[in-house]
């Protein structure tokens, strides 16, 4: 199994100065330019620290948030891809339908590719609801952009003799021309995140590596449709590597210290609800169906947090014990973390990735840095031996 | 309600569609608001009282085919000008409330000999206020509750879908709406420039308590059509012909009556 070092780089010096949402609405002014470049510079040196300590990395993107500042996830990437040495990099990801360009996107990510010779790793995702408010982007016949905004990426970086046109249904180039091209051709190891055994479909039809996040137990049944469709397509065993799961996961030399600091970043849980109330779910955005059985329904008392290894939601107000247990965070002294890890893969059918989120919230950059050092110490090398190749596997 | 509208099934230029069609008189092609056909039954069926209305769904929406090539109310313009050739409608009067009030202005300036005249109700459809500044309010952002308060002279309680069937159709009427008004949001920005193209005698009809698209955009609205009356409706918001179904019949009644003498 391959560790990634991951954070939203967020802003949380403002959570508790408001209320009001997090994302979308709140003013730029509640932050501090100086507090801002600071964390800047400090995800960016945890960054540097996981790949000294062997981790990789993934950063992802989101917009108008206090939750996660990457709004432009190139830029740290760019900045990733010549101040580490051995890491790969995970973009997971750019939102596709999301983006009124995708030819720009091929073409950061391609220097990335070509200034970190080869590390890049990209993952296409539908992305938030709440996230089509900042696009402008329609929620309606959004995946039908994002498969020909794939499609195009796709098409870009394999081409190697020349332009080609592109007059497709949503995007329109005279000429694409990927200069200088992509180091791994045809093109990097690709990702899609997946929740459910049904979303998982496409991705293991494509063969990409499927990232669940942050929904413990549900992802037996995701890991489940995943392994059975791959098998179908590809009439062969479902490598381990295409699997990944994201968790929280803190460690610490003593258990009061471990318990605070699973404290202080499972406070990045609490700003999940925190959009503008109805943002989450855009008309469009989910199927027909989907949208009809909610209005029966009527409204959800509350969002879905994940589930319990019995197949339980999570209880409204779990305790840590409870959080371990359900796969979302992992915490303690290493041997527990690592009893942690090993049992939820298990329970799951098998992991070949741990998306960590080792630092979100509260956790100081002092508690971040010593614990990604014991967890690179103590508890990775339980798990490094099974990883996958360290070759990088284009997709089928 | 849904149930007491008399709904075939009719095939327009290759798009198949839910179609009523009710009473006898001079044509009168009703374009429904964001809230389906079934939000202006009562209106329908008043107006039936002295006229041959047809009212479609509006592709996409309620139970009316949704092609892969529509995105754009042009694309809905061109439908209903396809409709009304295939229907053979001479001199008819175009209703349009709200979204439906859109298209009704996009066909009024597409220009067919057709038309006689045209009634927009609350319609949206243009931009005229500053870049920095929506015109109409986010109906794609804004909570069912706050657009009840905004949209309605008196908040009613919202009503929940009794089927399956019901709820599919609510579903497939908010993407629809999604569609052809997320951005920009809830006009075409050539519009306003193509208003003087309107040649049939136009009736402006607004709620006087419309929040979502308030008066001043609905007089503006009126004063570039050349020739536009422009009437408040009383005890109403942005769904007149909903809230005050007998007072907006009258106006318009009012407003044909002349013509037809």
């Amino acid at each position: 199994m391959r560790f990634w070092h991951f954070t939203e780089q967020s802003y949380h010096p403002a959570w508790d100065k408001t209320t009001d949402p997090l994302r979308i609405v709140p003013p730029s002014s509640m932050m501090d330019r100086e507090v801002v470049a600071d964390l800047f510079h400090r995800y960016l040196d945890e960054y540097r620290l996981a790949d000294e300590l062997g981790f990789d990395i993934m950063v992802n993107e989101h917009h108008a948030s206090m939750t996660c500042m990457s709004s432009v996830p190139a830029i740290p990437m760019a900045v990733l891809a010549r101040e580490t040495k051995k890491a790969r990099l995970l973009c997971l990801g750019v939102p596709m339908a999301n983006r009124m360009d995708p030819l720009r996107v091929a073409e950061e990510l391609a220097m990335i590719d070509m200034i970190s010779r080869g590390r890049l790793e990209f993952g296409f995702v539908k992305g938030s609801g709440w996230e089509l408010y900042i696009s402008n982007s329609n929620p309606a016949r959004m995946m039908e952009r994002f498969w020909e905004a794939h499609d195009l990426i796709l098409k870009a970086w394999a081409t190697r003799d020349g332009p080609f046109s592109w007059e497709g249904k949503h995007f329109h180039y005279r000429t694409v021309n990927v200069i200088p091209g992509i180091w791994q051709h045809p093109h990097p190891p690709m990702w899609m995140p997946g929740s459910s055994a049904m979303s998982a479909k496409i991705v293991a039809q494509k063969g990409y590596t499927l990232a669940s996040f942050l929904c413990g137990h549900q992802a037996k049944a995701t890991f489940a449709g995943y392994r059975k469709v791959y098998e179908e397509t590809w009439g062969r065993e479902c490598p381990l590597d295409r699997l990944a799961y994201l968790g929280m996961a803190v460690t610490a030399d003593n258990q009061a210290e471990a318990e605070r600091r699973a404290h202080a970043l499972y406070a990045y849980w609490s700003t999940v609800p925190r959009s503008p109330a109805g943002t989450f779910n855009p008309a469009g955005y989910a199927p027909v169906e989907a949208n009809a059985q909610a209005y029966l329904a009527g409204p959800a008392k509350q969002m879905s947090m994940g589930l319990m290894p019995d197949g339980k939601p999570l209880p409204a107000k779990p305790t840590l014990d409870e959080l371990a247990e359900a796969g979302l965070l992992f915490w303690g002294k290493p041997d527990q973390v690592v009893r942690q890890i090993q049992r939820f893969a298990d329970q799951v059918g098998g992991l070949g990735h741990f998306l960590m989120m080792g630092q979100g919230a509260y956790l100081d950059h002092k508690e971040t840095a010593d614990s990604l050092k014991l967890l690179a110490k103590e508890v990775y090398p339980a798990f490094k031996d099974s990883a996958p190749s360290p070759e990088p596997i284009a997709a089928e | 309600m849904l149930e007491s509208l008399p709904l075939e099934r009719i095939d327009v230029a290759g798009v198949n569609a839910e179609r009523v069609k009710m009473g006898s008189g001079r044509p009168l092609l009703y374009l429904h608001d964001g809230g389906g056909i079934e939000f202006g039954a009562g209106f329908i069926e008043r107006l039936a009282q002295g006229h041959e209305v047809h009212a479609l769904s509006h592709p996409g929406f309620g139970g009316s085919d949704l092609p892969g090539h529509f995105d754009s109310v042009d694309d809905l313009a061109f439908f209903y000008l396809d409709y009304i050739e295939q229907e053979g409608l001479e001199d008819v009067i175009l209703v349009g409330a709200q979204f439906g009030g859109w298209i009704a202005a996009e066909i009024a300036t597409m220009g067919s000999a057709r038309i006689g005249q045209v009634v927009l109700i609350d319609a949206y459809g243009i931009k005229v206020g500053s870049r920095d500044k929506q015109d109409v309010a986010d109906i794609f952002y804004l909570l069912p509750e706050v657009i009840a308060e905004m949209g309605w002279h008196k908040p009613r309680p919202g009503t929940k879908a009794p089927t399956i069937e019901g709820a599919r159709r609510i579903a497939r009427n908010r993407e629809s709406h999604s569609l052809y008004g997320w951005s920009p949001l809830l006009h075409n920005p050539k519009l306003v420039h193509r208003l003087h193209r309107i040649k049939a005698p136009t009736l402006v009809l607004w709620g006087e308590s419309d929040r979502l698209a308030p008066v001043e955009y609905g007089r503006a609205y009126a004063e570039r059509i050349r020739g536009a009356r422009f009437e408040l409706i009383k005890e109403a918001g942005a769904l007149p012909h909903v809230e005050q179904t007998e007072a907006t019949a009258r106006a318009i009644e009012a407003f044909l009556t002349p013509v037809a003498a």
